[in-house]
């Protein structure tokens, strides 16, 4: 008896820090963004109102907020397209190609990872420069001055500046996680491609792509979720939304709104929308993709 | 059979142009970086400059302003000591938290575990404004500033924050150990608390190198916190934006590099050390963007 209770009181101090600060720091804070949503708000007199769902109904017909939310369902497309593509291509060459330097690539490719996305702001910076910018520079160098752009200036191209800066950050973290998946693939099924006269290319269309299936599938979600996490932090250091709202981005819009605006009833709202939609957008996504799993 | 050669050696020359293209988009970047940082302000202005030239002498006074004027020195002091302080924390909070969720049954312990699992899809970007509020709301009520711009305060919010990643990992850990390892220890006459920490928490050594690592890098290039909460007591990521922002105004490039260098380099060697465990540990987790 004395034990039991022993035990409940061991249990009890081992959770209760835990517990105690997820409530203040996490749960707290993420009831209060939807309680905020219902609220208009002011930084500098300090006052709320409730005023029900007016803060989703003026989000409706938000041009901004619209814009915004084209420039993210852009970039969440393209980001995922060529980063798996990529990311694939690239596993399958480190774990199933025999050629010396595996370990050096592999290292490498993962750096970007590792950065702060300050720095990587900082990086790209220096590429996209207009004048003195390493990528027109590099151009100019090879004879291609038609190619040469104001990479952060020109309305059409900025986003995709910085889609190519997420897609370079990512491919790394992404092509380990499928690496892991072709290593488990057994060797022997390899084997009877080989012996069936199979070809390399078929090879991967026909084993490998198949059986990493779930892993690929897996990282839908993670796409949807890092890149409008961090679509947010690559616009905040580098474009902060602009030129004229070109590379507004979600997150970033209620972040101007609650954090830099004051408004954070109507910022609230924002969070709130955009958390709900990319709960929506990763059910469908992984509806569409359930197809029959091949087993190993 | 000839035939079969030649098209390996086109196939491996393709396979190694394509790695070495990716390779180069990082590592060119990254050294061009570094070696910007020593360059001289008139090797980046006017006409005739090269951007691929190399610097034409080692001016290390690009360092010196960086770390003194622009205060990179005082963040890098206060990035640390967050870091540091947000790992022991995290550690002391999170391992008896695990421990207790994976190896004991108790009640309320499936609820326990599905708040911790919800904890994994609240990310930190929707709820930083309303944490930022929150401790305004209680400097006000004090009445005076002590919630925010505060390092031990910062440091609390990183580990609070990383905590359902962290109690995960490690109760999966946790979880896989055999059963029985207690019971021996309490015929022996060991008490709970002993038990953990004298048998069970060094038995989990792998999973909390993992968690230290990836909580390492979190913590060292967390930037959307730390802008928002923190002023005078900043930490490197947000003096590096602040010092971007002044210097490319006023075209210093050489120190904007040096700042780059500074947050960079120790990163950089970090990873190289522990690259390994790293992506190992990575398809341990599973997740963490």
């Amino acid at each position: 008896m004395n034990r039991e209770k022993a035990q409940r009181r061991f249990i009890f101090g081992c959770l209760a820090p835990a517990v105690i600060l997820m409530a203040i720091f996490i749960f707290y804070p993420t009831i209060n963004v939807f309680k905020m949503s219902l609220f208009r708000m002011g930084a500098i007199t300090n006052t709320s109102e409730f005023v029900g769902l007016s803060n989703f109904k003026t989000l409706m017909q938000d041009k901004n907020f619209l814009e915004a939310m084209q420039n993210t369902i852009l970039i969440i497309v393209m980001v995922m397209i060529f980063t798996i593509v990529l990311a694939v291509l690239f596993a399958a060459l480190l774990q199933r190609g025999k050629f010396k330097g595996k370990t050096f690539f592999r290292i490498v490719f993962y750096i970007p990872n590792i950065l702060s996305i300050v720095v990587i702001g900082g990086i790209f910076g220096a590429i996209y420069d207009p004048s003195n910018g390493l990528l027109n520079t590099f151009l100019e160098a090879i004879h291609l001055d038609g190619l040469t752009h104001k990479w952060m200036g020109e309305p059409n191209i900025v986003i995709y500046s910085v889609i190519f800066a997420l897609v370079w950050q990512a491919i790394g973290y992404y092509m380990v996680m499928y690496m892991s998946g072709m290593a488990a693939i057994p060797e022997d099924l390899y084997e009877a491609a080989a012996l069936d006269g199979s070809s390399e290319i078929h090879t991967f269309f026909s084993v490998t792509l198949p059986l990493i299936w779930t892993n690929i599938r897996t990282t839908l979600t993670f796409y949807i979720i890092s890149t409008i996490n961090l679509s947010f932090l690559f616009v905040q250091i580098m474009t902060d939304g602009g030129p004229n709202g070109k590379t507004e981005v979600f997150l970033n819009y209620m972040y101007k709104q609650a954090y830099g605006n004051g408004a954070y009833g109507y910022g609230m709202a924002i969070g709130v929308v955009v958390f709900l939609f990319s709960f929506v957008l990763a059910a469908i996504v992984n509806k569409i993709t359930d197809r029959e799993v091949y087993e190993m | 059979m000839n035939k079969k050669k030649s098209g390996n050696i086109v196939g491996k020359g393709v396979i190694y142009i394509a790695l070495i293209v990716l390779a180069i988009t990082i590592i060119v970047p990254v050294a061009w970086v570094f070696m910007a940082s020593f360059k001289k302000n008139s090797e980046f202005i006017g006409a005739g400059t090269n951007p691929w030239a190399l610097p034409k002498q080692m001016f290390v006074q690009n360092y010196q302003v960086a770390f003194q004027d622009a205060r990179m020195g005082e963040f890098l002091f206060n990035t640390i000591l967050v870091t540091v302080l947000a790992l022991l924390l995290i550690l002391v909070i999170a391992l008896p938290a695990s421990y207790a969720l994976s190896r004991f049954k108790f009640k309320g312990n499936k609820i326990l575990n599905l708040l911790f699992m919800a904890g994994l899809f609240i990310n930190v970007n929707y709820i930083v404004v309303p944490i930022f509020l929150m401790l305004s709301d209680w400097d006000s009520a004090l009445g005076f500033q002590l919630f925010l711009d505060n390092r031990f305060m910062l440091a609390l919010i990183y580990a609070a924050t990383n905590l359902p990643f962290t109690v995960y990992l490690l109760s999966s850990y946790f979880r896989s150990l055999p059963k029985g390892f207690e019971e021996a220890a309490y015929i022996d006459g060991c008490g709970y608390f002993k038990t953990m920490v004298k048998i069970m928490i060094p038995m989990a050594k792998p999973s909390i190198i993992t968690v230290l690592l990836f909580n390492f890098l979190t913590f060292w290039n967390e930037y959307i916190i730390a802008y928002t909460l923190m002023d005078e007591h900043g930490t490197i990521a947000m003096g590096l934006k602040n010092l971007m922002a002044v210097e490319r105004t006023a075209t210093n490039y050489g120190i904007m590099y040096a700042g780059l260098v500074i947050v960079m380099l120790p990163v950089l060697i970090f990873y190289i050390c522990v690259q390994k465990k790293l992506t190992e540990g990575m398809t341990l987790g599973g997740l963490k963007g």
